[in-house]
């Protein structure tokens, strides 16, 4: 526990109890997992070939990210520089 | 009741009082402005083109249409918005220079002719810079001086494509132009620099990051949105602003992830927006176009909502960088309640303003056969939920426990904040309001199970993948540091390549102008050996021996003669 510069141990916030931080985790999982089955029962257009795919918008969505983060870490390793490159 | 008062009169008007007055009773100019503005605005629609003539030219300066209304009631808005979040500010530099950006802002997208749009062109150009300058800091006014740099290279292509386009149609009316011909590439190109063009783009975000906390909420507003606007008025249906769009929303995703700074990752995200608008307008379909300005409409909101959160974590803390920042909803609990509502809303959740806009984009583009950049578009929407949604309240309000612990942000910002956050939100759950406005009938319903279902899928895996890279520990940390970008260019080759250039010629400049020095001392010597005071030219004989020599110089003569 973090105590103030009076002293006295500071107050628990929301998230200093790890049990709040899994039930924001699980409640995630939960979402996800509803809003894949849910393409079983809601009717979409399909415009583009890939929408026919079941869960398309899901896995693309995932699959984007992992790809956006891997892509920029290693984007990092090319164009990372220090913070005063410029100046000298 | 019929107006025919221009607007950015008032807020020039605005910004002479500002100057004059000091205190609260400033702070009542500064509100009363774009409310009287407003007004003003309201009355303006569609009344008759006002005009001024000025030598042989009629000049419109104000052309109030469907489409310059509407952003003439966003950059109210945001006017107003911004000045709320600054009310505490005692700098009359930045006040003044704010509203004279804002009314040059709206200069601009009520123009009618060609040399109105580029006098307010540059006076956005030269005002805004004080948003950035006032920050007084050495990097600051470095970066503000290439920042002028270059809106001012944008002007002077703009006034050169004019120029040649007036010369050409004999016309000085700003309407459609088309993408055809050198004129009209000039002015497609002075657009596209303050549009943040793929390559023209680093201005913005070298800039916006060092300018006050204030200022760069209403940098975000002002300066981009009238390049789209005057996009959206002369190139519609450009085909390659398709691409050139696509690629705006992708490339600035992949920095934002890596970008430390979180006032900078707001701008790689400004940019990827713009992008959304840059695709819409070159797609160029009613309903493309309808998306991209009522994108930009919603757009501005909630980007200030965003600059304003994280210029309240800077004003409180003195700091911006995800690496020093963390625990902070444990200090500004209602800061990180309305940046979470403006990152629902650049996000596009349900029921958020995002949602009822980016989405008419998305389909138009499917609509005519653009599969791929639909799909580039697709991963740009899961990608700016990644670094806007997660990322900026994440490593600023929970993340690790920084240790900060600072007062919440003042009350005039929070008020700023929590209606910037209404309107994402209103807008978001009602946006008929907003499509009433737009500049073609609208045809689209935003909420239907499919669209809602489909946009929650991308967005809550999205979340999830940001979730399972966290618990793997595959997330890349944010680290101290920089990202070189196409400033490179500019900022280290172009400066090394004279360095170097001078470094090369310096020892045959040297030469050469020794030898030359040499040539130029031989020379004098000579000269002064024989025309010098001691030389043979100058030397004093004496009359016996002059008229000696004449005698012999006349009987050489006659002797030559008589010969």
């Amino acid at each position: 526990m973090v105590a103030n510069e009076k002293g006295k141990p500071e107050k628990r916030y929301l998230f200093d109890n790890p049990r709040n931080v899994k039930a924001v985790i699980f409640a995630l999982l939960a979402v996800c997992a509803g809003l894949f089955v849910a393409d079983n029962y809601v009717e979409r257009y399909y415009d583009h070939p890939w929408e026919t795919l079941f869960g398309f918008y899901a896995i693309y969505g995932f699959i984007a990210c992992v790809v956006l983060v891997l892509a920029a870490k290693e984007l990092r390793k090319l164009i990372m520089r220090k913070e005063n490159y410029y100046d000298d | 009741m019929t107006s025919s008062i221009a607007p950015f009169l008032i807020f020039f008007a605005g910004a002479v009082l500002a100057a004059l007055t000091r205190g609260w009773a400033r702070s009542v100019v500064l509100l009363a402005v774009p409310v009287i503005g407003a007004l003003n605005l309201l009355a303006l629609n569609g009344a008759e083109p006002v005009t001024v003539g000025m030598l042989d030219y009629t000049l419109t300066i104000v052309r109030a249409d469907r489409l310059s209304m509407l952003f003439g009631y966003v950059f109210h808005l945001a006017t107003f918005l911004g000045f709320i979040y600054a009310l505490h500010l005692k700098d009359t530099t930045e006040s003044v220079a704010s509203m004279l950006y804002a009314g040059s802002a709206l200069g601009v997208v009520f123009a009618g002719d060609m040399i109105t749009l580029f006098v307010f062109w540059e006076i956005l150009a030269v005002t805004s810079v004080f948003l950035i300058l006032v920050r007084r800091t050495e990097r600051a006014r470095a970066a503000a001086m290439r920042y002028l740099l270059i809106q001012v290279l944008s002007g002077v292509i703009l006034l050169s494509g004019i120029l040649i386009r007036v010369y050409e149609t004999g016309s000085i009316a700003f309407d459609f132009i088309g993408w055809s011909g050198f004129s009209s590439s000039l002015i497609l190109l002075a657009f596209g620099i303050k549009c943040a063009f793929p390559l023209l783009h680093n201005w913005l975000t070298d800039a916006y990051p060092e300018a006050t906390p204030t200022g760069s909420v209403f940098l975000s507003a002002f300066t981009t949105k009238v390049a789209v606007y005057t996009l959206a008025r002369a190139f519609p249906g450009t085909e390659m602003l398709v691409y050139v769009g696509a690629t705006m929303t992708m490339f600035p995703i992949f920095y934002a992830v890596i970008e430390n700074d979180l006032r900078r990752v707001l701008s790689y995200s400004l940019i990827n927006q713009v992008g959304f608008m840059v695709t819409g307008i070159g797609i160029g379909t009613e309903l493309a176009l309808n998306g991209a300005v009522s994108h930009a409409f919603v757009h501005i909101i909630y980007k200030s909502l965003l600059f304003m959160s994280m210029g309240a974590v800077l004003f409180r803390t003195g700091k911006i960088n995800g690496s020093e920042l963390g625990g902070l909803y444990k200090s500004m609990p209602k800061t990180t309640v309305l940046c979470i509502v403006g990152a629902a809303s650049i996000s596009a959740f349900p029921l958020f303003s995002g949602f009822v806009s980016k989405s008419m984009v998305m389909v138009a583009a499917l609509e005519e056969g653009y599969s791929v950049v639909w799909l580039a578009l697709l991963f740009a929407s899961a990608g700016v939920f990644h670094h806007s949604g997660i990322k900026i309240p994440f490593f600023a309000f929970f993340a690790h426990d920084s240790g900060i612990r600072c007062k919440e942000a003042p009350t005039n910002m929070l008020i700023a904040m929590s209606l910037a956050a209404f309107i994402s939100v209103f807008l978001g759950v009602y946006p008929w309001p907003l499509y009433d406005i737009l500049p073609f009938p609208v045809d689209y319903k935003p909420y239907t199970a499919a669209h809602v279902l489909t946009q929650s899928q991308l967005l809550f895996f999205s979340a999830l993948a940001f979730y399972a890279l966290k618990l793997t520990g595959l997330y890349p940390p944010e680290l101290h540091g920089i990202n070189i970008d196409a400033e490179w260019s500019y900022r280290r080759l172009l400066p090394r390549a004279v360095r170097g250039f001078v470094r090369a010629f310096q020892p045959m400049d040297r030469g050469l102008r020794t030898a030359a020095l040499n040539a130029f001392a031989r020379l004098t010597r000579y000269v002064i050996r024989f025309g010098g005071p001691t030389g043979a030219l100058a030397r004093t004989v004496s009359a016996g021996g002059m008229m000696l020599w004449v005698v012999v110089v006349l009987a050489l003569y006659l002797i030559l003669y008589l010969a």
